[in-house]
């Protein structure tokens, strides 16, 4: 079969690649800069084709609360925003962690706090791999740096919900979602059934089995020793996908004295600063996290015995620095270089950052 | 000579079959337990028992999944009708209603519960309006009445620092997507009758795709209002229904 390769633009693929995996829901409120998921949606029409519903809801709030319902019925749903509407969203969020609901989330930063700005940033690092709404819970974190993992994450996003029943995010920056690429879209998947579901999934609530028991979906638990043994339940699935499920890209490191580490568009930029860097005869590697949470540890545990220091790249004031700190022990010096409140950073002033930080 | 009186022909009343054992936590007096059993009846009657969802609300009604056995989602404070939203639009040929208290629907949640009235949802919204927060210990709430007296309003709701009682079923009334709101109690029999009637409609009509129904039983809470169970009735006939006065407020047939 001929290969779908179009040109559009990072939210768009996601409205497609939603579209061709078969999602049965999608609700969102506008918002900048990812308004074009909704748009698309609304302008493909799914309802009339996979019988996608497509929901405009009133608020962030009524939306991620729609999701809820949604992934109790065990349907494929989804809502995107971008950081202001994410932070709405939190309070949802942690019901759905708390109530192992699969589902995707998707947030197109932008820069903060409060209202901030419309232009890109990473600066909702912390709220998404650490948890921004209330409880213990984590949630399974894709970091697409092109267009076409936009449209690729989609379906793993929904994959990893499902196989671990939790909630899957992808965060991408503003760069991302706005800038146009090649991509190659997926076939059309059919839609389940709900006699699949049933199959599938069988806490859904699609109305009690004949016979059967009733499925209740709660989060709510008064008696402490039962919460504390969910939340234990809960723990024990984070060390399982911590266990099976971290992927990062690794560019030039076989050779590398210097490690760059950088997620999404702060990714693509280093691919240039190590080409630079390179050039000037100075051995530069890049690891690129894919998934932010799990963290690939592992793997920057392992080059801090080679390396002689890390840079970590990022469009906030350094939160993924944290977490590289924490994998490298001590081992190697990390440092991190940060532009702030939507301003992009150069691959030329990145060079010039690693060589006053690291080298 | 012994004669056995259970008889099926002599059978006039029995608990729902949708209605478990479980002991229920709702104090004397309050109306919760009897439009959970209204609830049940008219599942059963409509033969809805495997089709249907409910969403729960935060508020005193949290736990009527122990006591309902149906497919039951637990919402956040508020979000019933946006939980209930998604779970109609994904699965139109379910029934699909929200059980809240006034708490849920007219602070909190008032939002969703405009819009999702607004939009048309083909869900029922079953509303209990007791004018306090009955599990977090009697605060007041928005539905509380002028001069009523609360934990957070301890010398009588005053409308120049608390505003005025909100009127939801009035407010959803006047929203094109809104087939039927009516306003019941169940403190006297005819009264519980009336009310299983008007949750029957409701039902019907969500089934039906009519849009969006309302059912709000102003109700008592003897031990938010700090009454006996029979003073909180009296007091609820006296007063609330002054301001919350019973009846079909829409019928779109």
């Amino acid at each position: 079969m001929k290969e779908n390769v179009q040109l559009m633009k990072g939210n768009e693929a996601i409205a497609h690649a939603a579209i061709l995996y078969g999602v049965d829901g999608y609700f969102g409120y506008p918002i900048t800069p990812q308004s074009e998921i909704l748009e698309t949606l609304m302008d493909l029409h799914p309802w009339d084709t996979t019988g996608m519903i497509v929901l405009q809801a009133e608020s962030e709030i009524a939306a991620i609360n729609m999701v809820y319902g949604g992934a109790g019925c065990g349907k494929r749903v989804m809502t995107s925003s971008s950081s202001p509407g994410m932070s709405l969203k939190q309070e949802g969020i942690s019901y759905i962690a708390g109530g192992e609901l699969p589902c995707l989330l998707i947030n197109i930063m932008r820069g903060g706090p409060g209202l901030g700005t419309i232009q890109p940033s990473q600066s909702d690092y912390f709220q998404t791999v650490k948890g921004g709404g209330h409880g213990d819970y984590k949630l399974i974190t894709l970091a697409p740096a092109s267009v076409q993992e936009m449209a690729d994450f989609v379906a793993l996003g929904f994959d990893l919900a499902f196989k671990y029943r939790t909630p899957a995010a992808l965060l991408a920056d503003g760069i991302i979602g706005q800038m146009m690429e090649k991509v190659v879209l997926p076939s059309q998947q059919k839609r389940l059934t709900n006699e699949e579901i049933e199959a599938q999934t069988p806490w859904a609530t699609l109305g009690k089995p004949v016979g059967g028991k009733p499925r209740v979906l709660t989060t709510l638990e008064l008696e402490a020793s039962i919460m504390e043994d969910h939340n234990l339940h809960l723990q024990a699935k984070y060390r399982a996908i911590e266990a099976a499920e971290v992927r990062y890209e690794e560019i030039e490191c076989e050779d590398a004295e210097y490690l760059l580490v950088a997620f999404g568009s702060c990714a693509r930029i280093c691919q240039k600063t190590l080409e630079l860097a390179r050039a000037e005869g100075i051995k530069v590697g890049l690891i690129r996290p894919i998934t932010l949470w799990p963290f690939p540890s592992k793997i920057l545990s392992q080059y801090a015995d080679k390396v002689k220091g890390m840079l970590t790249v990022e469009m906030n004031a350094g939160q993924m620095v944290e977490d590289v700190r924490l994998s490298v022990n001590g081992k190697v010096k990390v440092e991190h270089y940060g532009r702030l409140g939507g301003i992009v950073p150069t691959p030329d002033e990145v060079l010039v950052a690693f060589k006053e930080k690291v080298l | 000579m012994t004669t056995n009186m259970i008889k099926v022909e002599n059978l006039v009343y029995k608990k729902p079959k949708l209605l478990n054992d479980n002991d229920m936590h709702y104090c004397p007096g309050c109306s919760h337990g009897v439009v959970h059993k209204l609830v049940a009846e008219v599942i059963e009657e409509m033969g809805l028992e495997n089709t249907t969802i409910g969403v729960a609300p935060v508020g005193c009604a949290v736990f009527i999944y122990e006591y309902l056995d149906i497919d039951w989602q637990e919402a956040a404070h508020g979000r019933a009708p946006a939980v209930a939203t998604a779970i109609k639009r994904l699965n139109p040929e379910k029934m699909v209603f929200t059980y809240q208290g006034d708490g849920d629907l007219a602070a909190i949640g008032t939002g969703e519960t405009i819009h999702a009235c607004n939009r048309g949802e083909n869900i029922a919204i079953i509303s209990i309006n007791n004018g306090i927060y009955g599990m977090t210990g009697g605060q007041m709430a928005p539905t509380t009445l002028l001069g009523m007296k609360s934990s957070t309003s301890p010398d009588g709701r005053d409308m120049a620092r608390a505003g005025f009682p909100l009127k939801m079923a009035d407010l959803v009334a006047q929203l094109d997507g809104v087939c039927y709101v009516t306003r019941q109690a169940v403190h006297t029999m005819p009264a519980v009758n009336k009310t299983k009637k008007a949750i029957r409609k409701a039902f019907e009509y969500s089934m039906q795709n009519k849009g969006t129904s309302m059912v709000e039983v102003v109700s008592s809470c003897s031990a938010g209002w700090k009454m006996t169970p029979q003073e909180a009735n009296d007091w609820m006939r006296d007063n609330m229904f002054l301001h919350y006065p019973l009846g079909d407020l829409k019928d779109n047939k």
